[in-house]
């Protein structure tokens, strides 16, 4: 055969499947292509391992190395001869732990924040676990029986021997959990129920909805929750006013309700037009089609974004502080003012606590919505 | 899409709605008239030309304690929260945008450090992270009598950065008129290279023209006006500094906190804007010999920014709204003014209350209406 | 074996051929995606590349103008090696246009803008001269009414002969086609073949990815079977698609003239 440059070609042996040349892969390869390709790049890789190790031994120092563990007062967090230079007082954090967690409630009575917790984890996992069985149940687990099963272990009911609590004791974690959850189970209805609202064709349903939305999404949290705090007492007769906890919870529902409805008015806009009209030609009533074709698609469709507004709704459970609830935040603002335990170091220390139980609980939601995201565009395939 | 009702359940349905609402609105109202009656709280604006009789710490305008009403106290409020957001919208948008580019590097490190600040910062409460600097930057700070003297004749305490204030003396209108010049004459000149270019194909080069004109001129007529800016440098008296201009630890730590907050949403939208581009865009520009930089302003960028300004906007309304965080360290915005001191000083808290919501929602439909004629004036291309 | 075959009018009248490849081969990480290629293309000469998908047919023709590298092996182009110097990289692409399956029209220009953009921007073109040119070449493919319209509101058929025209401006000297169809509904598939035959006639150097072996029949000078990274065979249409003479041909001509 001629060779393939003009004329025609045959190839008679089959060319064999040859590994790739060493350094353009492997280890030295991958090395040249991310970091070495070109003297620009050199430049940035050295600038950029300059910055790490600049920053991460007097991290890792502080944090762990001359970290204090343990303590009675603040003296075990001074710079002593034996400490000059002391890291982070842990043991600020593990002797205030408890108040962190449940805030004043009365440590007998603590097995009763335990067992909402428990029973929150397992509403959680039910509805997140996708391939869960009876997730129906679950939601009516999640939105109806756990709201009035938490009331009555929190709060109380002296009926069933469960002595009353006032929410003034309520503090730390419990606080920051109670409003989240409260918030993420009364907006996702209300959410729904304001999209369908919005996309209804009856104009003052309508306006009323697009009214709400817009204004509440228009306004910092912080004059919402002023709002519910200050001016809500005015609107009910003197003996039905709210406590503070109530108020700022009916606040914070109001603020993500509001939300939600444009992330479920999302989902229903991407469901296409042949499965309302698939629907409607099988002869289904409007509620019966939303709660049994419609919404169903739309919210696992949306699942991801409305992950992540509770991720927002998360973060947003710290603005109570301003409103003069105990959240997490202000108990730690709280403890760090104590006088037995001022030191430099101790403000940082409850900083840093408080920020790795936020940073865990949303990255983690936010992998979690990032798992669904994938397990979604992989079936659409 | 709305099953369609029976017009008349339809009618009923809207009629119950309004009167439940009209309802609800007629005994809230009687109950907070009988309950302001009965703390003898007057309700009206007439509030607003009453005296205020507090002090802020900061105000871009005139204020006294003595002489100024409430009214007056609510534009120093407004003024502040403008002052901190619009700063923070520019340095987020330049913070954002280079985080953004980081993101997209080749090179695994600069993208994986990018990455790591982007996740850190978008999963932690802003008020922590704001609570963070104020207490980081305040701890650090020393006394009045300690008070660090900075080279350029600047003074650091714990009360605020105090830098020489400038004074412009007559001539100085001159260097801005210059500037105003300079500027005008750039867009001038750009105009006639871009006809230029259509005509001849020769391509624009205006770098070093803009630069001669933007910042050589005005500095040559400052030279030849003999100087006219002086600096009045900030004195230690005994219980105060007297003179400069004033910087706020609680403005530095609220600035700091709202731009790194914000850059990390910005970044992620400048990402997913330029990864929207599709690939093969690219690709045809690069088969047709277009060169990189210029494949980036004519092809990625005008498509990239069609998806970037959406959650760009959103992202600047944001960092607005999150300025009312201000209230947690007392720095005096608009919240932290009216809705907090005006608030409890008259207990009026229907209208003050009214009156903020009123604020923030103004800004908000404002920025949503001008974001609506972006995206028609964008549409319009595509359609 | 068979005589060198002519090549037809060439506009630039260098000698040596268009495009030269020896031994090249490519990785995507462990997989070996192109194996020993080598071909010379003459100056006018039309070639159309087929075989099974995956066999690495668009990756070989993306290599001619460095749309992907390589690891080992030369590319010449019109007498230029491509390496990865920046330089010879754009001197290459300035000379040789391609059409992609997805047309890759610029959403954000209108048709005229899109064929006036690289002759203002890379040869520096006045832009009334650069109008000038791109309506003729859209009077060429037949669809001058639609310079000022956006490319989101033409036809799939429309928009493919509007990237044809778009690469016609740079006044390339090799043209390549990466199974520019594929994309197309049936019925618009005839107007772009057709464009494509006609701009064959003109004695343009062309090597076009395709599976429509009509085309390949009436327009081709060779014919190449790519499959598994390698050359199989090549050969003029008539021999090609009458007498096969590899084994993996045969299969593959049976299955798609069926």
């Amino acid at each position: 055969m001629a060779t393939p440059g003009e004329g025609s070609y045959l190839r008679v042996t089959p060319a064999e499947r040859l590994p790739p040349p060493a350094e353009r892969n492997g280890a030295p390869g991958w090395l040249r292509e991310n970091l070495l390709s070109s003297p620009g790049n050199v430049a940035l890789t050295v600038l950029c391992l300059a910055f790490i190790a600049w920053a991460t031994p007097p991290l890792i120092r502080f944090f762990v190395v001359d970290a204090v563990w343990s303590g009675a007062d603040r003296t075990a967090c001074l710079a002593s001869p034996a400490n000059p230079h002391p890291g982070a007082c842990w043991a600020f954090v593990r002797v205030w732990f408890s108040y962190f967690v449940y805030g004043f409630y009365p440590i007998g009575e603590r097995w009763r924040v335990d067992a909402f917790f428990a029973a929150l984890a397992l509403g959680i996992a039910w509805l997140a676990w996708l391939s869960a069985p009876r997730r129906g149940l679950g939601a009516v687990y999640f939105f109806i029986l756990l709201p009035i099963l938490s009331y009555l272990l929190l709060s109380g009911a002296p009926r069933l021997g469960l002595i009353t609590i006032p929410t003034e004791l309520w503090g730390g974690v419990l606080v920051t959990i109670v409003v989240a959850t409260v918030g993420i189970v009364a907006s996702l209805p209300i959410g729904i129920l304001l999209a369908l609202a919005r996309r209804s064709d009856l104009p003052i349903v309508k306006a009323l909805a697009v009214g709400f939305i817009e204004f509440v999404r228009g306004v910092p949290l912080i004059t919402v929750l002023f709002m519910a705090s200050v001016m809500l007492p005015l609107f009910v007769p003197e003996r039905l006013s709210p406590d503070k906890l109530l108020r700022a919870l009916i606040g914070v529902a109001l603020f993500a309700s509001a939300y939600m409805a444009e992330v479920v008015r999302g989902g229903l806009n991407a469901i296409p037009r042949g499965q309302y009209e698939a629907a409607q030609a099988l002869g289904l009533p409007y509620w019966r089609m939303m709660a049994l074709v419609i919404l169903p698609q739309a919210l696992r469709v949306t699942l991801p974004n409305i992950v992540n507004t509770f991720i927002g709704l998360f973060k947003d459970t710290t603005l109570v502080f301003v409103v003069g609830i105990f959240d997490l935040l202000r108990t730690i603002e709280a403890a760090r003012a104590d006088p037995h335990w001022v030191t430099p170091v101790t403000s940082v220390t409850g900083y840093a606590f408080a920020a790795l139980f936020y940073f865990l609980c949303c990255f983690g939601m936010s992998r979690y919505a990032r798992g669904v995201e994938l397990r979604l565009a992989r079936r659409r395939r | 899409m709305a099953h369609r009702m029976r017009r008349s359940g339809a009618m009923a349905l809207q009629i119950a709605l309004l009167g439940l609402a009209a309802g609800l609105a007629y005994i809230a109202i009687r109950n907070a008239a009988q309950n302001l009656a009965a703390a003898h709280i007057v309700s009206g604006f007439g509030f607003w030309s009453n005296t205020a009789g507090f002090d802020i710490s900061q105000t871009l305008i005139a204020y006294s304690p003595s002489a100024s009403t409430f009214g007056r106290a609510f534009w120093v409020g407004l003024l502040n929260t403008l002052l901190v957001a619009g700063i923070g919208i520019v340095l987020a948008t330049i913070l954002g945008f280079a985080v953004g580019i980081a993101r997209l590097s080749r090179n695994w490190l600069v993208a994986h450090l990018a990455g790591g600040y982007v996740e850190l910062v978008r999963n932690v409460p802003l008020l922590l992270q704001l609570l963070f600097w104020y207490n980081s930057v305040l701890i650090s700070l020393p006394q009045l009598r300690g008070s660090v003297t900075l080279p350029g004749g600047g003074i650091l305490n714990n009360r605020g950065l105090f830098l020489p204030r400038p004074e412009f003396a007559a001539g100085f209108g001159y260097v801005v008129a210059a500037g105003i010049f300079g500027v005008a004459a750039t867009a001038a000149i750009r105009l006639w290279a871009r006809r230029r270019q259509d005509r001849t194909g020769e391509p624009v080069r205006l770098l070093w023209w803009a630069a001669a004109l933007i910042v050589g001129v005005p500095a040559a007529v400052f030279l030849a006006a003999g100087a006219p800016l002086s600096f009045s440098v900030p004195q230690m008296g005994r219980f105060n500094i007297i003179g400069g201009v004033e910087i706020l630890p609680e403005f530095a730590a609220l600035l700091l906190a709202l731009t790194i907050y914000t850059a990390a949403f910005i970044a992620e939208a400048v990402r997913a804007g330029v990864l929207a581009v599709p690939a093969g865009q690219i690709e045809a520009a690069q088969a047709l010999g277009l060169r990189s930089g210029t494949t980036l302003r004519l092809v990625t960028v005008p498509q990239a920014m069609r998806v970037i300004v959406p959650p760009l906007t959103s992202q600047y309304l944001n960092l607005i709204k999150n300025s009312s965080l201000a209230v947690a360290i007392g720095y005096p915005d608009l919240v932290q003014v009216f809705t907090g001191t005006v608030l409890n000083l008259t207990g009026q808290a229907v209208e003050v209350v009214a009156i903020t919501m009123a604020v923030y929602l103004a800004i908000s439909l404002a920025t949503s209406l001008l974001m609506n004629l972006y995206g028609l004036s964008v549409a319009v291309e595509e359609r | 074996m068979q005589q060198p075959l002519a090549a037809s009018g060439s506009d630039t009248g260098q000698s040596g051929p268009a495009v030269e490849i020896a031994g090249l081969h490519k990785w995507y990480g462990d997989f070996h995606v192109l194996r020993d290629i080598n071909l010379a293309v003459a100056r006018g000469e039309r070639i159309v590349i087929c075989g099974p998908s995956g066999g690495g047919k668009s990756t070989l023709l993306r290599c001619i103008n460095r749309l992907e590298d390589w690891q080992r092996g030369r590319v010449v182009v019109d007498g230029i090696e491509l390496t990865d110097d920046p330089r010879q990289i754009v001197a290459v692409r300035r000379d040789v246009g391609m059409v992609f399956q997805q047309f890759n029209l610029f959403p954000h220009l209108t048709v005229l803008e899109n064929c006036t953009l690289a002759p203002i921007w890379v040869r520096h073109m006045p832009k009334t001269d650069a109008e000038e040119l791109a309506m003729s070449y859209l009077n060429r493919v037949k669809i001058p009414e639609q310079a000022h319209k956006y490319p989101a509101r033409l036809s799939g058929g429309q928009q493919q002969r509007v990237a044809i025209a778009r690469a016609l401006c740079m006044s390339p000297t090799i043209m390549l086609f990466d199974e520019p169809t594929s994309a197309l509904d049936p019925e618009m598939v005839k107007e772009v073949l057709d464009t494509m035959v006609e701009l064959a006639n003109d004695g343009i150097t062309m090597l076009v990815v395709s599976h429509e072996m009509g085309f390949a029949r009436q327009v081709a000078d060779r014919v190449i079977f790519m499959a598994d990274g390698q050359i199989v065979e090549i050969d003029r249409p008539e021999a090609f698609f009458a007498n096969p003479r590899h084994e993996r041909t045969r299969l593959f001509l049976q299955q798609v003239l069926r």
